[in-house]
């Protein structure tokens, strides 16, 4: 199938967008590389989530699992090879479809919520073996780190002498902090999401469509449809290890509690947040929740109490009382009432807000265009 | 020999926190067809039954300590012991066991009101939708928790009477040196009879055969003229209880936090599975079958062979009988095998 020209506009807006995010971003206070390199990495993870849960409706609850492999797979490359990224990425993303491979090919001859349960059970597995036996290669609860007795073989070949101190991570040379690591952050979401539409857009996907529709009838039609949901559940899975991996770039450092099922159910949030199964939508959520995580959990009573100065002393003070369980500490409060009610009224997300609103505008331009003409028929 | 007996009984014991859990969630999954994650959530707020009660009967006033006469020095000391003495202190020692009479009615209320207010309009919906506005029930029930009491354990003791451990060796012949905690063999004897009068009431009232009737073709009850959905609504509360009842009794043994529900429900949940969803006697063989293979596993005989094997035995054996058997040891044909 050719490319839309539409599809390049979409990419051009998009490529866009995400590269002059610094600067439209920080009206709103989240212009700092900090917060946009999370964007951009959990972007990644829902997106490939998304190819997944979106697409074939197979509801994974172990997706952090690859996202561990994925970190720890790259902290490997740093201290074994080199702390040039590219090799990590690549080992990340490698690492984390061989895992991919093996949990998709068991789980999926099951469906609906036993596939849940299954990919739960490797993820639970995964996680409480990084915690104990594994400790050699994990590093247990202390998380893997950067030593500066590591071998790093390839370095060590290029330069000769042993530098001081911990070596940062580096693109050939660039030190990947501040904005240099958000911008390698943001191409590797550009690709992620030129991939993800054109899987879309693809007779594959489709395919992934049809599948979550009516998987019996494709079966009928003589499609055997498990290669392709083994398909799909690599190349989500490899996102997955993707954004690890980008994890371990910026700060690196692994541990378990990525692989928790905490951890899966926070994507499952993002993506159900921004509308399943649409391009953008995951996006969306994942700003959302990043967004209100970060200004949220910086606020605190006094904060509070400013925002509130314009009412009454015993109303402001009742006001406070009560936003403040929703605030600071109690940030995950906020998210799990956010949630039920976008899952209660809403389950397309804020994807299907958008089309509603936009559908409701629509219809009422429609109707005033029309109440003109009909008066001047009436008239006559 | 006695090692194996004490981690059967080890075995049985975490086994019947499993099979009173699962017993609650496939209960409310045969009836209403509702796949229950904030269940693990029921749990940890029947153990902070506990805790809130026990804070209550022990508020406290500050009162002069006359033991100490080189300074004034003042002492907490609770109301009840000031207004009732001794038989004040022996109530505080058992707020415990009195946590378990007021637990039932509040259970009983919270799972009502949860089902008519939020599960009633998800029975159409998907069984992705159900997961995803319990998972965030879940998530709220234990944020308020943490607001409330912290986010550390509290402990919540036993009555003093019980808190030691008993000579089961002699019992067995083993010699004297075999013990276990009394509160864990009460546990166990709680346990077995809450899931008895479970089954009992399932089984020898019109009520529980009505349930079991809508279990089984829900339609054609309906059409018989009874109302299936209000006794569908009495047997979520009777789930709530039964969850909150074993966190009652489980604060003693491990502390309440509150995540405590969290790192319950997936276990229980891959007891449902493993029992066969919507088969009550799977879900308790399950889970007392799960509790002993774990606590087997976690032997340090086993363990030197199969290093990290306690870790993963349950989700392993899960992914097993998933993969070779998806209904479950019990479960009914036909009844989720997809």
């Amino acid at each position: 199938m050719p490319l839309l020209k539409n599809d390049w506009v979409v990419m051009a807006i998009f490529t866009a967008a995400t590269l002059t995010a610094p600067l439209w971003l920080s009206p709103i206070g989240a212009g700092y590389p900090d917060l946009l390199q999370k964007f951009a990495i959990f972007g990644i993870f829902a997106i490939g989530f998304n190819i997944l849960f979106g697409l074939t409706g197979y509801l994974s609850f172990g997706h952090a699992v690859f996202l561990g492999v994925g970190s720890y797979t790259a902290v490997w490359s740093f201290k074994l090879l080199t702390m040039n990224v590219l090799p990590a990425v690549i080992f990340g993303m490698l690492m984390a479809g061989v895992f991919a491979v093996f949990i998709g090919y068991l789980s999926l001859r099951r469906s609906g919520i036993y596939f849940s349960i299954l990919t739960l059970a490797f993820a639970q597995m995964s996680y409480n073996l990084a915690y104990s036996v594994l400790t050699p290669i994990t590093n247990g609860e202390t998380g893997l780190q950067l030593t500066i007795n590591d071998p790093r073989i390839l370095d060590a070949a290029a330069e000769g002498v042993a530098a001081t101190g911990l070596p940062s991570t580096t693109l050939f040379g660039i030190e990947m902090s501040g904005y240099s690591g958000f911008y390698f952050c943001a191409v590797a979401l550009i690709i992620g999401f030129f991939i993800s539409l054109r899987i879309f857009r693809s007779p594959f996907g489709l395919k992934l469509k049809a599948i979550k529709s009516n998987q019996t009838r494709m079966k009928y039609t003589g499609f055997n449809t498990r290669p392709y949901l083994l398909t799909a559940f690599v190349i989500s899975g490899m996102y997955a290890g993707l954004a690890g991996s980008l994890m371990a770039i910026t700060d690196p450092l692994a541990g378990a509690e990525r692989m928790q099922w905490t951890a899966s159910g926070e994507v499952v949030l993002m993506t159900i947040l921004g509308g399943t199964g649409t391009l953008v939508g995951p996006l969306l959520g994942v700003g959302i929740i990043k967004y209100f995580e970060n200004i949220f959990s910086a606020l605190n009573d006094n904060a509070l109490h400013q925002a509130f100065a314009i009412l009454p002393d015993w109303l402001e003070n009742i006001v406070v009382a009560i936003a403040g369980e929703f605030v600071g500490e109690g940030w995950h409060l906020t998210l799990g009432v956010l949630f039920m009610l976008i899952v209660i009224f809403l389950p397309g997300g804020v994807m299907e807000g958008i089309r509603r609103i936009s559908g409701w505008i629509r219809g009422r331009s429609r109707q005033a265009e029309q109440a003109p003409a009909a008066e001047a028929t009436g008239g006559e | 020999m006695d090692a194996i007996l004490l981690q059967i009984l080890n075995g049985l014991d975490k086994g019947g926190a499993y099979a009173l859990i699962a017993l609650g969630l496939t209960l409310v999954f045969g009836t209403l067809g509702v796949v229950n994650f904030a269940h693990g959530a029921l749990f940890m707020l029947g153990a902070f039954c506990a805790v809130t009660i026990q804070k209550v009967l022990t508020l406290s006033v500050k009162v002069k300590d006359e033991s100490i006469t080189f300074f004034e020095a003042f002492k907490e000391q609770p109301y009840l012991e000031i207004w009732f003495g001794d038989v004040g202190t022996a109530i505080i020692d058992w707020s415990v066991p009195i946590s378990i009479l007021i637990a039932i009615p509040i259970m009983l209320l919270i799972g009502v009101v949860m089902e008519r207010g939020l599960i009633k309009h998800f029975y159409k919906r998907p069984h992705a939708e159900q997961i995803l506005v319990t998972f965030g029930l879940a998530i709220v029930l234990q944020e308020i928790i943490k607001s409330f009491f912290g986010a550390n354990p509290i402990p919540t003791p036993a009555p003093e009477i019980v808190a030691g451990s008993a000579p089961i060796g002699a019992l067995f012949g083993l010699g004297e040196a075999v013990v276990y905690p009394w509160w864990r063999l009460i546990y166990l004897l709680f346990a077995g009879i809450v899931i008895f009068s479970v089954f009992a009431f399932l089984q020898f009232t019109t009520f529980g055969m009505v349930v079991r009737a809508g279990m089984h073709d829900r339609e054609t009850v309906g059409l018989l003229g009874i109302n299936v959905e209000r006794r569908f609504t009495i047997v979520f509360g009777i789930a709530a209880v039964v969850a909150g009842l074993a966190g009652v009794m489980y604060a003693p043994i491990l502390p309440p936090d509150y995540h405590m529900g969290m790192d319950f429900l997936v276990l229980s949940f891959v007891v449902v599975v493993v029992g066969g969803m919507g088969s009550l006697g799977g879900a308790v063989a399950a889970g007392f079958l799960l509790g002993i293979l774990q606590s087997f596993a976690s032997m340090n005989e086993v363990k030197s062979i199969l290093p990290g094997i306690d870790q993963i035995i349950i989700y392993l054996v899960a992914v097993v009988i998933i993969l070779v058997r998806p209904r479950g040891l019990m479960g009914r044909k036909g009844v989720m095998e997809d």
